[in-house]
């Protein structure tokens, strides 16, 4: 027993339960057509989720705050890109795929940047002055998610608005007998790349060691004379511009959005995050990826269990290992 | 309310009450004195159904006190217990048919199903930072209201639960009848069943309130009280934080799925709106915090403020957003739709400026940090 645990460790330990979800999905689906859609279709959203879920887990790892108001972002995100597209739409539904793409790229940077600013806002008036309380940052947060939401019903309106999507990232790609959405494998390219990315910062650069050794000790960082506080507005607003950018995605993903949207996906951020363990991107990947294949595999397995089954997950996850599967914060 | 503050006094007649307090504890007994002889102060329809609801609140907005204001624990999972008890009150009232023996059944059923749930994801989450059990009701709770609207054919879904509740509370049930046969009134008030279900709800909420007075007073308020201060130091002196945790999470629930009987029972309707929707947490985290946290008693004040402002802000937005129908976006965001929006302003800067809320500001205790 110790050895078997022992090599699963050395073969990656947690990283493959995600792969374990999936040959435990193809005994029960046993359509292996079947078996890719859904597989693809979960990676790509597990992608779109992990966008939001990243964020708020480093801002978590790095001060402690917990950031309720998170979806704010998301929602924020998803409309300012379903307005830019519908702006654009000759250029969206014209014949140029670079056209195509580049009115979505000004989409997503749109919702990107907007995002960034309202994290500027939202750190220096909103979280700021009640850090290291978790009672009232939690309330506040609260709070903060009431108004966003309410302005966000004020500016929209309450109707569901349609978000045209891209020509070129229209219908399927067909491999032998097996047709996978365009988009899917779009959100999957670039959520990859963002991972790419984020694990290069951290590891690479000071930047990123500085924030790898603020989620570990921060006084310890301070004492050496770093100014914290200035570094962890900069990872605020970068992860509440992931969020956006993930809400944007997410946007052209369902292609008619409403403004309960942020809720809704709140929910998804919170139990990848719990998943995953707080202050990881690895563990925010590792929970998205199984969130979102748990939920394709049940929707189409067992349609009525859809919404508890990631309930269960997190409980399951959460009586096994208590913190998460890969925390970078200790209790 | 009454007795709970008589207690108080007697209880500590050598020291001299601070004004605060002494204010406090006179508003609280005044609004138990209005909300005891409401159906003859106000007699109408209307009044009469916003006396209920502060009765059925002030319990609400208490139990989840003992959770945020004495124990520290921030739970968003407090109108699912609270719907779990309306919810399964109404289901036996409309397969069982109007009777007590159906009121009872469901209430037992529902008290049982919120203990059990309080005492999984108390077992399950407690043990972890507070941040994160906050998390997880979210996410319970959240499963449970598209549960509830999912399940129509158990809970009528988005439209809910219409059913009838014993004749012995219909307004056509004469409780004294006078020599001809006509329900006896009391200072014009007539004595009927609509009379005997008003006070069967005010009584149960008092008794209620009561009981929580003394849970926060007795040896467990206070070790809960410690936890809330100093975990470890808790933990140290050799208290079980988890189970004391646990506990007091559970009485919650099981309060507030009572306050959800009386509810269900009042309203003869059951839905996601008016017993399980994320409005109404909003709402008791707006009523605790304005209240004061960690008092009670702040309850009862946060209670009355917030459903009266609920309906008077209503009007005196119509009134602003008609005056300022010119200005662009102005009008959208004075709609009355949109008095949320001000009311989570309003809970941003009293979060900010006024942490203990009204009763624990002039208490001069209770909220921390």
């Amino acid at each position: 027993m110790k050895a078997l645990s022992a090599n699963i460790e050395r073969f990656g330990g947690v990283y493959l339960l995600p792969v374990a979800l999936a040959v435990i999905a193809f005994v029960l689906i046993a359509q292996p057509s079947t078996w890719v859609t859904l597989t693809v279709a979960g990676l790509a959203m597990g992608m779109m989720i992990f966008l939001m879920a990243s964020g708020l887990s480093l801002i978590f790892g790095l001060m402690d705050v917990l950031n309720f108001g998170h979806s704010a972002f998301v929602s924020f995100g998803a409309f300012v890109a379903a307005s830019v597209l519908a702006a654009m739409a000759s250029w969206v539904h014209g014949e140029s795929a670079a056209l195509n793409l580049l009115a979505l790229m000004l989409a997503i940077a749109a919702a990107t940047a907007l995002g960034a600013a309202l994290g500027w806002f939202f750190e220096r008036v909103i979280v700021k002055p009640v850090y290291k309380d978790h009672l009232r940052q939690i309330l506040i947060t609260m709070g903060a998610l009431i108004v966003a939401e309410q302005l966000i019903l004020a500016i929209w309106g309450g109707v569901p608005i349609p978000v045209p999507r891209p020509r070129v990232l229209e219908g399927s790609v067909v491999i032998g007998n097996v047709a996978i959405e365009t988009y899917r494998i779009f959100a999957f390219v670039l959520g990859a790349l963002v991972y790419a990315a984020l694990h290069l910062v951290l590891n690479r650069t000071r930047v990123g060691l500085l924030i790898r050794a603020g989620v570990e000790n921060r006084e310890m960082v301070e004492a050496l004379g770093f100014r914290i506080d200035r570094l962890f507005i900069a990872v605020f607003m970068a992860g509440s511009a992931l969020a956006a950018m993930g809400g944007a995605m997410w946007a052209g993903y369902q292609s008619l959005i409403t403004p309960a949207l942020g809720a809704e996906l709140m929910i998804l951020v919170f139990i990848v995050v719990i998943i995953g363990g707080l202050g990881s991107i690895e563990g925010s990947l590792l929970g998205a990826i199984m969130v979102g294949l748990v939920a394709n595999y049940v929707a189409f397995l067992f349609p009525k269990m859809a919404l508890a089954s990631n309930m269960i997950l997190m409980m399951a996850i959460l009586l096994w290992r208590p913190f998460g599967l890969k925390p970078a914060v200790k209790g | 309310m009454t007795a709970a503050t008589l207690e108080t006094a007697a209880a500590t007649p050598a020291r001299r009450i601070p004004m605060g307090r002494a204010i406090v504890y006179g508003v609280v007994l005044a609004i138990g004195l209005v909300l005891a002889t409401a159906p003859f102060l106000f007699p109408d329809v209307r009044s009469q159904e916003v006396a209920a609801r502060i009765c059925i609140f002030i319990v609400l907005v208490a139990s989840y006190d003992l959770l945020i204001g004495y124990t520290g624990i921030v739970s968003f999972a407090h109108t699912m217990f609270f719907g779990l008890g309306a919810y399964a009150t109404a289901i036996a009232l409309k397969t069982m048919g109007p009777g007590f023996d159906a009121i009872l059944l469901g209430g037992a059923l529902g008290v049982l199903a919120a203990l059990v749930l309080a005492i999984l994801i108390g077992l399950l989450s407690l043990r972890v930072k507070a941040i994160f059990f906050a998390m997880v009701t979210l996410a319970a709770a959240s499963v449970m209201l598209v549960l509830a609207s999912q399940l129509s054919d158990f809970t009528g879904g988005e439209d809910g639960i219409t059913y009838d509740i014993p004749r012995f509370f219909a307004p056509a049930n004469k409780l004294f009848e006078d020599a001809d046969g006509k329900v006896v009134r009391l200072f014009g008030v007539a004595l009927n069943g609509r009379l005997a279900l008003y006070y069967f709800v005010f009584v149960t909420a008092l008794v209620l309130f009561v009981l929580m007075l003394r849970i926060v007073r007795s040896p467990l308020g206070t070790v809960l009280e410690a936890i809330r201060e100093n975990e470890m130091r808790a933990e140290a002196i050799g208290y079980r934080v988890v189970a004391y945790r646990t506990a007091i999470f559970c009485i919650a629930a099981v309060i507030a799925a009572i306050a959800g009987i009386l509810r269900a029972v009042w309203l003869k309707y059951t839905g996601p709106e008016v017993a399980l929707s994320f409005a109404i947490m909003i709402d008791i985290l707006l009523m605790v915090v304005i209240g004061g946290m960690g008092t009670i008693v702040g309850a009862v004040i946060g209670v009355v403020i917030m459903t009266l402002a609920q309906f008077y802000l209503k009007d005196l937005m119509e009134v602003a957003a008609h005056a300022t129908a010119d200005v662009p976006l102005l009008p959208d965001l004075l709609n009355p739709e949109r008095w949320l929006l001000w009311l989570g302003v309003l809970f941003i800067l009293l979060v900010y400026f006024f942490p203990a809320g009204i009763a624990g500001t002039l208490i001069g205790k209770g909220g921390h940090k």
